[in-house]
């Protein structure tokens, strides 16, 4: 195994590539009685074209969340989340647009509950029953979304931001789509992208690294199978496609987000980087610690509530603004001003150098969740990213980094504004 | 094992510090604990929001945010909580510990510093606060009452609360209500935070690298002008043993596509001593608080009727509340299944690998809360409320000695008291 250590933010970390093309990490934990591991595959919401032996397969929006929710059916005919809960392990599982990931946490018996869940992610099964049942489930997990703002504000955000791009498909699909599923087509899935060569097992805990490796060289498919070709639709224009979305729902005010498209860098080093401009850049604009937040919240126009951040998904980049406001307009424009002041006056130097310094503390400050560290590494290999060398990424971002990104990338055009709006007002 | 230590620093002023090296942060908490009354919630929940507005030394957001970047991206924030009939105003913070600091300078002494200038020396003229502050925040605080609807499940357990509590502090809100927060002027906000500083028992929390010695004179050095008084005793918490008569039904109806079904249940009156607390720490899993659980199993994974069902348990108060969200047709059946496993569990129906895996459940739970800071604090937080000190190795100790007998015994004192659900318009 190589052995990585990175002493200015107090990690080791071994890493093993299988045979099988499984990527395998271990974060050594000695001070910690829990252990936690992390089993993921290159394969979310916006994989829904794909070619599987020569054929293009179309498949349901939501497939890959629908799937997630039946790999816990085993064999033998149990289930493995109850499986792991019975040793008093924490087990869970997320679908996001790019990713599925299998987790758990313990305190005790880690090895066995390392075997369950390798097993159950590498083993399929279902039957034309258990998928149906499942349907009143994932009916009632897409109603509870239907009914939150905040989730329904996001996904008009996309829509609204990309107009091929399959971001723009709902995790966890419709009513409508899910029903077309079957126990065949999540064979299909299952065969094409749970594959060791497309996922990877990161464990933070005190374990043996080696121990990890064997166990799964021990129990998952020994072939090394390669990439599948996935299309992720038209290429998508620079602008956005709508530059506002709206929808009433039942909400006390109005919650805005205010999106800004950008290009993802070339490769997954840049990507990084640009990851880290993105994040300074909106703290420095419009974070807490800004001119801008401290007016805005003076006048009333937003509220604690406030949030920025970039986002990125493979093809895909963005940052976004939201929270509650009584004038979403207003936030909207004076985002864009303050945006063309620092075009023309450039950043306050003093406030980008603490900017710097607090962005490196959260980040390490983060690592303190294991689930942090092991999704983050789990991410960064799938990107072609290192998350460790934040540190030396934020020494080398200067001022003039910061500016260029702004000038680049805040234009109108640019920009989407999307409202959950309160009934009486649409009124 | 992580020791707590405890220093009484004043009568009425206690701090509590665990000391280990094993997180990259340090966290610090100031929390007065004050009754929950209906004439005081919504002040008690604004204070702390006006003090962290300004203080005499940095006397607007971006000077007190440009002090916190200047610590690594340390952050303090207010925070409100309610447990039981108490109500915990204060502040949290969480920093880098000094370990990570790359000058290797110390954090802790300033950090606390800036706690004791947010709580004692705020902006203004030293007789009030800044009016503008306090009208913002304010606003704030009642737009910030008005959005619990945003969240549908939350909004619904707060109705039930409300609903089946009337008349007993329980049902007050923790930010107070709408009514009480137009109604605050800035006078009798001042005069409450003169009363809070001078009669409320405060509770000082640490968890970093540092030793207790050095927390202790990093607190006292911040808190030596608080004032001396003799403060009050921990409030305590009125509990009900058992509904008042029939079972109360509420209902409303909203712009929802999917129906909220919450039910309260008295059970038996509060309690705080550990043997109880271990009791029904595990009879909640058992019954809706792990996914093991017979609401998990049966509600949805047998009947599929929900995508959630879980219960959750207010100890020092007595209440168990039991949630899930269903279709509005579905609200009998769902209601129906939920006693019948209610009633299995108190005629002892529960089988021993039901029995083990909650156990192991809840004991896993308790040790991995040793290796989250934030969950630790929560711990000893409510330990602190209910003056009691058992370590969660205490209480997982006596976990594992619960027999079925005592379950049942414990199970049996659980009566329904209050139905609410929340539907759409039409139907």
């Amino acid at each position: 195994m190589i052995k990585h250590t990175y002493e200015r933010i107090g990690e080791t970390l071994w890493e093993e590539t299988l045979e099988n093309g499984l990527r395998v990490y271990v974060f050594p934990k000695p001070d910690f009685g829990k252990c936690y591991a992390f089993f993921a595959t290159r394969y979310g919401g916006m994989d829904t074209r794909f070619q599987l032996n020569g054929q293009w397969l179309d498949t349901p929006m939501g497939i890959a969340h629908y799937l997630e929710h039946k790999m816990f059916d085993t064999p033998d005919g149990g289930n493995a989340l109850q499986k792991l809960s019975a040793t008093g392990a924490s087990p869970n599982a997320f679908t996001s647009s790019a990713i599925t990931g299998y987790h758990f946490e313990c305190t005790d018996l880690f090895w066995e509950n390392l075997r369950t869940l390798l097993e159950f992610v590498s083993v399929p099964y279902f039957t034309e029953e258990s998928v149906q049942k499942e349907q009143g489930i994932i009916g009632q997990e897409i109603r509870m979304m239907e009914d939150n703002p905040n989730r329904q504000s996001y996904r008009l955000l996309l829509e609204a931001l990309y107009q091929h791009h399959p971001i723009r498909n709902s995790v966890a699909g419709s009513v409508e789509s899910i029903a077309q599923i079957t126990a065949d087509t999540l064979y299909h899935c299952h065969e094409a992208f749970y594959t060791p060569s497309n996922m990877v097992l990161c464990v933070a805990g005190n374990v043996d690294p080696e121990r990890v490796c064997a166990m799964a060289r021990e129990i998952l498919p020994k072939e090394a199978k390669s990439a599948i070709p996935r299309d992720h639709g038209a290429d998508e224009p620079r602008e956005v496609f709508q530059q506002e979305s709206s929808k009433v729902m039942a909400v006390a005010a109005p919650l805005f987000q205010v999106g800004i498209k950008i290009q993802p860098a070339e490769d997954g080093a840049s990507q990084f980087c640009q990851k880290l401009l993105g994040d300074l850049v909106c703290e420095a604009l419009m974070g807490s610690s800004s001119p801008l937040y401290s007016r805005l919240y003076t006048q009333g126009v937003i509220n604690g509530s406030f949030y920025c951040c970039y986002m990125e998904y493979p093809g895909c980049a963005f940052l976004v603004a939201g929270g509650e406001s009584k004038s979403p307009e207003t936030v909207r424009d004076a985002i864009l001003e303050e945006a063309a002041r620092v075009v023309r006056e450039g950043l306050d130097d003093g406030l980008f150098t603490r900017l710097k310094k607090a962005a490196y503390g959260s980040f390490v400050r983060s690592l303190n969740s294991f689930e942090n560290l092991c999704v983050e590494q789990a991410q960064g290999y799938f990107d072609g990213q290192d998350p460790w060398t934040f540190p030396k990424v934020y020494d080398s971002i200067t001022r003039e980094d910061a500016e260029a990104f702004v000038r680049t990338w805040f234009r109108p055009e640019q920009t989407t504004l999307v409202v959950i709006r309160p009934e009486e007002e649409a009124q | 094992m992580l020791p707590i230590t405890e220093r009484v620093l004043a009568p009425g002023v206690v701090l509590r510090a665990v000391q280990t090296k094993k997180f990259k942060t340090s966290m610090l908490g100031v929390t007065f604990l004050e009754p929950l009354r209906e004439e005081t919630a919504s002040l008690n929940a604004l204070l702390p929001k006006v003090l962290r507005r300004g203080t005499q030394a940095h006397p607007d957001m971006e000077s007190l945010s440009a002090a916190l970047d200047d610590l690594y991206g340390g952050g303090i924030e207010p925070i409100i909580r309610k447990k039981g009939e108490v109500q915990c105003v204060g502040f949290w913070g969480s920093f880098l510990d000094d370990a990570f600091v790359p000058e290797g300078s110390r954090i802790l002494e300033s950090a606390a510093g800036l706690f004791g200038e947010i709580i004692l020396r705020p902006a203004g003229d030293g007789k009030s606060f800044v009016p503008a502050y306090v009208e913002s925040e304010k606003a704030n605080l009642i737009d910030k009452i008005r959005s619990e609807i945003n969240d549908k499940l939350q909004y619904s357990l707060a109705r039930l609360r409300r609903l089946m509590c009337q008349g007993e502090a329980y049902g007050i809100d923790k930010l107070g209500s709408e009514a009480q927060a137009q109604a605050i002027t800035g006078e009798a906000l001042y005069a409450r935070y003169r009363e809070m500083l001078e009669t409320a028992p405060i509770y000082l929390y640490y968890c970093g690298s540092a030793d207790i010695d050095r927390v202790e004179a990093a607190f006292r050095k911040a808190f030596a002008d608080l004032p001396q008084t003799q403060r009050q005793p921990v409030p305590e918490t009125i509990s009900v043993a058992e509904p008042k008569g029939e079972v109360r039904r509420f209902a409303d109806s909203m712009d929802v596509t999917q129906g909220k079904l919450t039910m309260g249940f008295r059970v038996g009156g509060g309690f705080r001593d550990m043997e109880t607390v271990a009791r029904f720490f595990l009879l909640n899993a058992i019954y809706g608080g792990s996914t093991n659980s017979k609401l998990f199993l049966n509600v949805r994974e047998k009947l599929s009727l929900c995508y959630f069902a879980s219960s959750s348990l207010a100890m020092n108060k007595g209440v168990m509340l039991v949630y899930s969200g269903v279709e509005f047709a579905n609200f009998q059946k769902a209601e129906n299944e939920i006693l019948a496993q209610l009633e299995a569990c108190q005629k002892g129906e529960i089988t021993p690998e039901e029995l083990e895996s909650a156990r192991r459940s809840v004991v896993g739970s308790l040790r991995s809360s040793l290796d989250a800071q934030g969950r630790l604090e929560e711990y000893w937080l409510n330990r602190f409320v209910t003056g009691t000190s058992y370590t969660p190795e205490e209480l997982a100790a006596e976990i594992e000695k619960v027999t079925l007998a005592e379950l049942v015994e414990a199970a049996r004192k659980i009566r329904l008291d209050s139905v609410y659900t929340l539907r759409g318009k039409e139907g």
